[in-house]
């Protein structure tokens, strides 16, 4: 991994918080309390320039409340998010290609839109050769431009938003899911694309997704999510290979593997808990082979003692971890 | 008797529309026996739900059976009318579809669902049918089953409903289920629960499964053998280890390598250029010729097929040659 000293997005004890309370009637008829989930929960990162960090995690995690909270989409409920780029050069792309096309305008226009946007006085010949250049560079033709988005594959649609993400000159691409709603062979043109063009523009990623070999793939940096908070954080390379968080580990045995496939595997037991109602201390205890008594009370931090912050779990303090898991993995 | 619990032969679907007909399943023949798992694969579009929905009489119109014949255990079921067919379903096919809330009424207790069904298909009286309702509940692996059992489908979360319809799928003991997608909108934590859930309950009664979906991981751990559709037509047949390890139709080959893999390090995906055809612009000969590094005149020209239980349409792997 190549490491370099600058920052472009440091995430500090991020925290966002909804109010999920039943109507303000039925709460007094009910007698029921205000009810609060906390969907981030006090999270911190770093991305560097250039790089890609993914954020993986199941459903519900926070993983697009993070990045709309990136973005600016949402305020932040605690906690900080500062960007140390030009905000106007920070585009994204969302998992849903379809809905984030305007349906009644031309290919060409929606392109068009950010680059008009950032440079409201370009003029009209300028932008038009700019369409037609982002078309080309995302594998679709000028004439495409005149077309509406209904008539492309999902896809050409996916490179569309990537096109339109383009024009607007970013140095920092927000991606949440952009290749799940499509075929594993279209995936793969989409994800080629982007690391090309990360290379040649030098762009930044923030990259979400719940499929780890995607993410294996793409990022550099891997953030595993659980209950709204990083449980483990590290180098791709390392995550794979020195996986450290017991829920990383389980996660990492519960995907099914083309080249190795475990065909009589005992899954991870139970479900995510509600972030409405978290359970104490360590959220992921009920579900933990190594948890003790300590982590239904306390809950785990990252710290610079510990695996030098990469993981959030009280039996990687001690060193239960390396070797208790092994064998209660199979239970 | 053989062990030949489903047997489609030469099944072809088609969609009258304004336009003309479309084929969205064309001349597709296949056999799961007892207890064994078919994993159906391909691309959205591929045509493996519209073979899964014809196989449970459940198109819609003008959707409709066009050719060819499906029978389960020896009798012939595409000529049902459905009233008849409806009662293959409930007795001798289950459904598991994607959503579990298309198989469950939300207006009705889990429990009710579960014992209206199993007095639909056996003689037993109410409490019996309500123990026998938690005995498969237990079975599928809902936890607290004398509490649960009165409770709505919307108290229960995705991966616990999905168990609910794999309990209603058993309530008759069907010989063939068909689940569509089951695990597909779920997290992979509670779609291993689910894939080793199906796979258990296979073993144990010797139901046989086609299982449907686009996840070559989940059929690479969970099925015997692999029918791989593309463009409404069957690409490749074989036992699972053969079609993922050693692909022998171009498309199958492509699509493994376009998948990122979890144990060696590419800078580039494989890519298999272009996308798959619309229904009503299939290629002529091989329909993915137009898309195959290894395409000639012949590809163009006849449509290569399946022959038998090990094999794949393809001219190149079956005469090595496409001139
Ligand atoms: N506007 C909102 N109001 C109330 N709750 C919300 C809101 N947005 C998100 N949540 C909740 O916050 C939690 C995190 O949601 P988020 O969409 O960030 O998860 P995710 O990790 O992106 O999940 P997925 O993989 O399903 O996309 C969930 O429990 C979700 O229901
Ligand atoms: N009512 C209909 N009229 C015409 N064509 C239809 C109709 N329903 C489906 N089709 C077409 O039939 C083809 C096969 O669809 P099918 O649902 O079987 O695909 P699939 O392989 O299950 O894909 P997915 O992975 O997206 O579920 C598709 O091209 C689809 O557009
Ligand atoms: S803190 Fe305890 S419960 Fe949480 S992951 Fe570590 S061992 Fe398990
Ligand atoms: S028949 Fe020809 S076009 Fe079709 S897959 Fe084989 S080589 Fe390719
Ligand atoms: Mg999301
Ligand atoms: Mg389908």
């Amino acid at each position: 991994m190549k490491i370099r000293p600058n920052a472009i997005l440091e995430v500090d004890g991020l925290e966002r918080r909804f109010d999920v309370s039943a109507p303000w009637l039925n709460r007094v008829l009910e007698r029921k309390p205000r009810r609060t989930l906390r969907a981030v929960d006090g999270v911190d990162f770093i991305i560097q320039r250039g790089q890609t960090l993914a954020l993986v995690g199941e459903s519900g995690c926070g993983k697009s409340t993070i990045a709309r909270l990136v973005t600016g989409l949402h305020a932040p409920s605690g906690g900080s998010v500062k960007f140390h780029g030009d905000r106007d050069r920070m585009q994204m792309i969302f998992q849903d290609p379809f809905a984030s096309l305007n349906p009644r305008w031309r290919v060409g226009r929606i392109i068009a839109e950010p680059l008009r946007t950032l440079r409201p006085d370009t003029p009209d010949a300028v932008v038009a050769a700019r369409v037609d250049e982002l078309l080309r560079t995302v594998g679709l033709s000028p004439s495409d431009g005149q077309k509406f988005p209904h008539e492309f594959s999902g896809g050409q649609r996916q490179r569309i938003s990537i096109a339109r993400a383009l024009a607007g000159e970013p140095e920092f691409l927000v991606c949440d899911e952009p290749t799940s709603a499509l075929d594993v062979s279209v995936q793969a043109q989409v994800l080629n694309l982007m690391k090309r063009l990360q290379k040649e523009m030098d762009l930044t990623y923030l990259f979400i997704s719940h499929d780890l070999s995607v993410v294996r793939h793409m990022a550099d940096v891997i953030a595993v999510m659980y209950l709204g908070r990083i449980v483990e954080i590290q180098p791709t390379k390392d995550l794979f290979a020195n996986p450290l968080h017991p829920y990383t580990r389980l996660l990492l045995d519960t995907i099914p593997d083309l080249e190795a496939p475990k065909r009589d595997r005992t899954p991870m037991g139970g479900e995510v808990p509600s972030p409405v109602s978290p359970p104490s201390g360590c959220s992921f205890h009920p579900r933990c082979p190594l948890a003790f008594d300590r982590c239904k009370v306390e809950r785990p931090q990252r710290r610079a003692e510990v695996h030098n912050r990469r993981v959030a779990c009280f039996a990687c303090e001690t060193g239960a971890a390396a070797t208790g898991l092994k064998e209660t993995a199979d239970v | 008797m053989s062990d030949i619990v489903l047997d489609v032969r030469n099944l072809r679907v088609e969609f009258p529309t304004r336009k003309g007909v479309l084929t969205a399943v064309d001349d597709i023949s296949l056999t799961i026996r007892r207890g064994e798992i078919l994993g159906m694969v391909g691309e959205s579009g591929a045509g493996k739900s519209m073979t899964g929905m014809a196989i449970l009489g459940l198109l819609e119109p003008p959707g409709r059976i066009a050719a060819g014949s499906i029978h389960l255990s020896g009798d012939r079921i595409d000529n049902l009318s459905d009233r008849e067919m409806q009662q293959v379903r409930g007795r001798r096919i289950g459904a598991i579809f994607q959503d579990p809330l298309t198989s469950l009424n939300p207006l009705f207790r889990v429990g009710d669902q579960l014992v209206e069904t199993i007095r639909l298909h056996t003689d037993l009286t109410k409490a019996q049918a309500r123990e026998r309702a938690k005995d498969l509940m237990r079975e599928v692996g809902i936890p607290a089953v004398e509490e649960r059992i009165d409770n709505y489908p919307h108290q229960f979360s995705g991966g616990m409903r999905q168990r609910i319809v794999i309990a209603l799928a058993l309530c008759a003991e069907p010989e063939l289920i068909v689940a569509d997608e089951p695990t597909t909108a779920l997290d992979v934590s509670i779609q291993a629960q689910i894939t080793a859930l199906l796979k258990r309950l296979c073993r144990e009664r010797g139901t046989a499964v086609m299982l449907v979906t686009h996840d070559m991981g989940v059929i690479a751990e969970t099925a015997d053998r692999v029918a791989v559709m593309y463009a409404g037509r069957l690409a490749e047949v074989g036992a699972v280890e053969d079609v993922v390890r050693r692909p022998r139709h171009p498309y199958t080959a492509g699509l493994m390598g376009s998948i990122p893999s979890l144990r060696s390090d590419v800078e580039e995906l494989q890519m298999i250029p272009g996308a798959m055809p619309r229904l009503d612009a299939i290629p002529s000969g091989c329909a993915f010729n137009p898309r195959c590094a290894h395409a000639g005149p012949k590809c163009r020209r006849d449509i290569p097929r399946v022959e038998g239980t090990q094999a794949a349409a393809c001219w190149l792997a079956t005469e090595g040659a496409v001139a």
